[in-house]
């Protein structure tokens, strides 16, 4: 059953910034995170209108995918699982809904902002674009859980319910944002272990 | 008339989320959903919204949006007939 696991790509997005395996792929400095979103989506050459509709956690979220899901190297699209994580669930939308419902003379809730009032959502947007159909979990944690996102990795490829996972932290709150994702498989660069992932999301 | 529909089109693009779309690349009579701008049911129900808070319409039956929203022109004439904003 012990099989050795390794970690093929990752991604980093956070203070307007991408990079895939350590390397820098996108900047831009002094603009607000909306207009950064749209400056990678332009740069990477995405094509996906829909694009524009997404709140902002799930723009985060779906570029880092995007980004690594384009790999020549994925074919298995179909079994490859999603794992996300964050502390503020989807507390940026969550206020944008609040804000239009407070006040009984002007009580006018959207349903484009409603709809992202979960987090969870920003993987059924992956799914739809890469048409995936396979296992997703979205788990709330105080900070960064390298070990549980790890065990519970590890659990899916060994228990056949994916061939690879694309998983890690998707964290958005205002301006305040970071994407940590990477793709797990039987082959790749780094040993999957708690501590390289621990020392990945760490560098930047 | 034709400052409604201009209205309309510059609010559908800015509500919608449209990108790169502009008032000038919606005909009048061009289909809002499906093989015209391909809107879908999200924002069918951001129209719904639109119709109570900027004109005061409230539609009782979602259904009827169909007909309604056929085209900006459609949009334009169901306004012009029933707005109290």
């Amino acid at each position: 059953m012990t099989q050795e696991l390794f970690i093929a790509s990752h991604c980093h997005i956070s203070n307007n910034m991408v990079s895939l395996n350590g390397t820098t792929v996108h900047e831009q400095k002094g603009t607000d995170f909306v207009s950064f979103a749209k400056s990678a989506y332009k740069k990477f050459d995405i094509d996906y209108s829909k694009f524009f509709k997404m709140d902002n956690l799930s723009k985060l979220a779906f570029l880092a995918a995007d980004l690594l899901l384009k790999d020549d190297n994925i074919k298995e699209k179909q079994n490859i699982a999603l794992v996300f994580s964050n502390r503020a669930a989807s507390l940026d939308t969550d206020r944008r809904h609040q804000e239009s419902i407070s006040k009984n003379d002007s009580y006018f809730p959207s349903p484009a902002v409603f709809v992202y009032t979960l987090p969870n959502i920003c993987m059924g947007e992956i799914s739809i674009k890469h048409k995936l159909h396979s296992e997703n979990a979205f788990f709330i944690f105080e900070k960064f859980n390298a070990q549980y996102l790890h065990t519970y990795t590890e659990s899916l490829i060994l228990e056949k319910k994916a061939e690879k996972v694309l998983c890690g932290w998707t964290e958005l709150d205002g301006e305040k944002y970071k994407a940590f994702l990477y793709v797990v498989g039987k082959s790749g660069i780094f040993t999957h272990s708690t501590h390289q992932i621990t020392r990945l999301y760490q560098n930047k | 008339m034709t400052e409604l529909k201009l209205e309309l089109k510059e609010k559908i693009i800015e509500q919608l989320n449209l990108e790169d779309v502009s008032a000038d690349d919606i005909a009048d009579q061009d289909p809002l959903f499906g093989e015209g701008l391909g809107l879908d049911s999200i924002d069918a129900l951001e129209l719904i919204v639109m119709l109570d808070k900027d004109y005061g319409i409230k539609l009782a039956d979602p259904k009827e949006g169909r007909k309604i929203f056929e085209s900006v022109e459609t949009m334009a004439a169901y306004i012009t007939a029933n707005r109290s904003a």
